[in-house]
């Protein structure tokens, strides 16, 4: 290789104040060539801004924006080689179908025929083949999303980027739109940037995540990176669900809890400092006796049963009077038949929690 | 059964969609077929001043003979005489000028209040509105002082070194289209500024972000999403300025005549009611051309949306 080659997208110390408030706080970033990139945190964080600011439609207050290596921190947005689709969706209710999708073209000098040719090809490809002369209201919500993603498409865009593009849609239509979504981008190449307060949604469709809290990016990295060794408790409270427990290492692999002595391998944890381990309810397994083998078990009294077809949610009362929730796949008919107020023992083996220090 | 056809059966409902119809009857329908009685007859040197009377003590063979006096005249001489027809053209030409010029003055108007932060918008509507806490007679008469030769809009010209000798002002077109102008700025600004206010800030942002300047996306997205608009202040406009009466006889001069001060002249100097009401009737068939336009295109919106 040898040569550096630029990054997509740089954020470099990007900043962004709405008068006292601070929306994005010296804030760094960098996107790749043809990723699919999710920014995920809860309202507030700043993600919406963030893109925004990539579109143009918010100058940042300090910092730059490169796009290919080019400052375009202060071009407008009718000049930046990057398409957005909006929430909500923002189709023009004057225009049909196809005057829609070709709104962008027309900008261009590019001819009639061209464009028709263009358009066309972008329904199919969205699979609103013959839709072109429908008025916008005569379509459903998930018809609309599609000519809202044909229309950001249609100039082939170096960024497409996505403001909540399914939050409109029901669950299982969402659930097929983000692998329609992925395939999407897998055939054009197109770096994509999404915007989502979705975990699910991001972990599904995209190749990395930035999580957002407070204007900052509190991790990149892999979904499964994030969800796996998340970099806080903030973090790993975000994304899915976690027990946390607070302790501190006795000896190298011992750690001290409120719930008793735990034998976790990580082998990176300074001695005597307090740390907490976060364990995922999936990891931990639940028995009504002892195990014999397992290295980590507690006692607990089953406070609460959730079932949700394909898996039931446990809510064991520890001997702190602290809860852990243990998930379970209901992998066969009939079992693991525990009510409220048994005694349940769970274990997990040593490297099934993770270690976090902030 | 939905809330709306509940209220329907009802009698309470029923009365509810009753009040209009009622209303256009009384005050709409009744007296212009008593207008349009009147058009049909002749004058006479007699109280009320026209004949046929209708009696409806005569009985059947009484309104047989009252059907068989009435005649076309008034008609035939508004068609005869160019003084009418030219009464017409003079207002056709003052709406339609008016409204062009409230169009121009009036949309930058509107857009600026609705482009305005939105705590600031209620106050300029309020604002928009004040004039008509004045009386509308008192605002023209104000108008006459600034026009009139010493008057207020030729003294600060002369300050200003624009002009060297007063500007004859008043009894002009020009005093007409400022009078009406004003007046009628209102309703201009009302409809418009509540199309634009209406219009998603976010497709704005889409045409930009499709490669649309500023100027590009206000001519492709927020005027042509502002049609509706224009059109009900358009015709909001042009209706009653062609059957004005007061702004062309306070500030207008007396050269050439808009139809209402010739219907004005026909009723109360003439006395000749049978014209005069047939220049009303006429008046009315002319005002319902644009009214049906516009309900057609309102209709194949309607019809395009469903």
């Amino acid at each position: 290789m040898g040569e550096i080659t630029a990054p997509l997208v740089r954020f470099d110390g990007v900043s962004k104040r709405f008068g006292t408030l601070t929306a994005i706080d010296r804030l760094s970033l960098d996107i790749g060539h043809g990723e699919f990139f999710a920014l995920l945190g809860p309202s507030g964080c700043g993600k919406t801004t963030l893109l925004r600011m990539l579109a143009g439609f918010e100058a940042p207050s300090e910092g730059r924006i490169l796009l290919s290596g080019e400052d375009v921190s202060t071009l407008p947005p009718h000049r930046r080689p990057v398409n957005m689709m909006f929430q909500s969706y923002a189709l023009f209710p004057h225009l049909d179908v196809a005057k829609n999708v070709g709104f962008g073209l027309r900008q261009e000098k590019i001819g009639r025929r061209e464009i028709a040719e263009r358009v066309e090809a972008m329904l199919a490809l969205v699979r609103l083949q013959g839709y072109g002369r429908r008025r916008v209201d005569q379509l459903s919500g998930g018809q609309k999303q599609r000519v809202a993603l044909a229309r950001a498409l249609i100039k082939r865009p170096s960024v497409l980027l996505l403001d909540e593009p399914l939050a409109a849609l029901d669950k299982k239509l969402r659930a097929e739109t983000q692998f329609e979504l992925m395939e999407l981008q897998r055939k054009l190449g197109t770096s994509f940037v999404i915007v989502t307060h979705d975990q699910d949604e991001a972990m599904t469709v995209a190749d990395r995540i930035a999580v957002m809290d407070h204007g900052r990016v509190a991790q990149v990295g892999k979904p499964a990176e994030v969800y796996e060794r998340p970099a806080s408790r903030w973090v790993a409270d975000f994304i899915g669900e976690v027990t946390l427990l607070e302790g501190r290492f006795s000896a190298p692999g011992v750690m001290q809890t409120m719930i008793g002595q735990l034998r976790v391998s990580d082998p990176s944890v300074a001695l005597g400092a307090t740390v907490w381990l976060g364990l995922r309810p999936e990891k931990i397994d639940i028995g009504s006796e002892r195990p014999a083998d397992d290295i980590n078990a507690v006692a607990g009294t089953l406070h609460e049963v959730g079932y949700r077809g394909d898996m039931s949610i446990f809510k064991v009362r520890l001997g702190d009077r602290s809860l852990m929730k243990v998930t379970v796949a209901n992998t066969a008919h009939g079992r693991r038949g525990f009510a409220a107020g048994d005694v349940v023992w769970l274990s997990w083996p040593a490297d099934a929690g993770v270690v976090l220090t902030q | 059964m939905s809330a709306r056809a509940r209220l329907k059966r009802s009698g309470g409902g029923r009365l509810v969609v009753l009040i209009p119809y009622l209303w256009l009857i009384a005050f709409f329908l009744v007296p212009f077929i008593i207008v349009a009685k009147i058009s049909l007859s002749q004058t006479a040197m007699a109280l009320p001043p026209y004949t046929p009377v209708l009696d409806l003590a005569g009985g059947w063979t009484g309104l047989k003979d009252f059907a068989a006096r009435l005649t076309v005249d008034a008609y035939a001489l508004i068609g005869s005489d160019e003084l009418y027809l030219n009464s017409y053209l003079k207002s056709l030409e003052v709406a339609g000028v008016s409204t062009a010029l409230l169009l121009l003055i009036g949309y930058p108007f509107a857009y600026g209040i609705a482009r305005a932060p939105g705590g600031l918008q209620p106050l300029l509507v309020m604002l928009v509105v004040l004039p008509f806490w004045t009386s509308f007679l008192i605002r023209v008469y104000a108008w006459i002082n600034i026009l009139q030769r010493d008057g207020l809009l030729n003294d600060v010209l002369m300050a200003l070194h624009v002009v060297n000798a007063p500007v004859a002002w008043l009894s002009s077109d020009t005093a007409i289209y400022i009078g009406v102008v004003y007046s009628y700025l209102p309703f201009m600004v009302l409809p418009l500024y509540a199309t634009l206010e209406k219009i998603d800030g976010s497709l704005l942002e889409a045409a930009a972000d499709l490669g649309c300047p500023r100027w590009k996306a206000f001519w492709r997205v927020t005027l042509p999403l502002s049609w509706p608009g224009v059109a009900a202040g358009a015709l909001l406009c042009f209706i009653p300025i062609t059957g004005e009466f007061v702004i062309p006889d306070l500030l207008g001069g007396s050269n050439s005549l808009m139809i209402g001060q010739t219907l004005w002249t026909e009723f109360f100097s003439n006395r000749d009611w049978p014209v005069a009401s047939a220049i009303a009737v006429t008046l009315l068939a002319l005002l319902l051309i644009p009214i049906l336009i516009y309900e057609r295109l309102q209709k194949r919106a309607i019809g395009e949306v469903s």
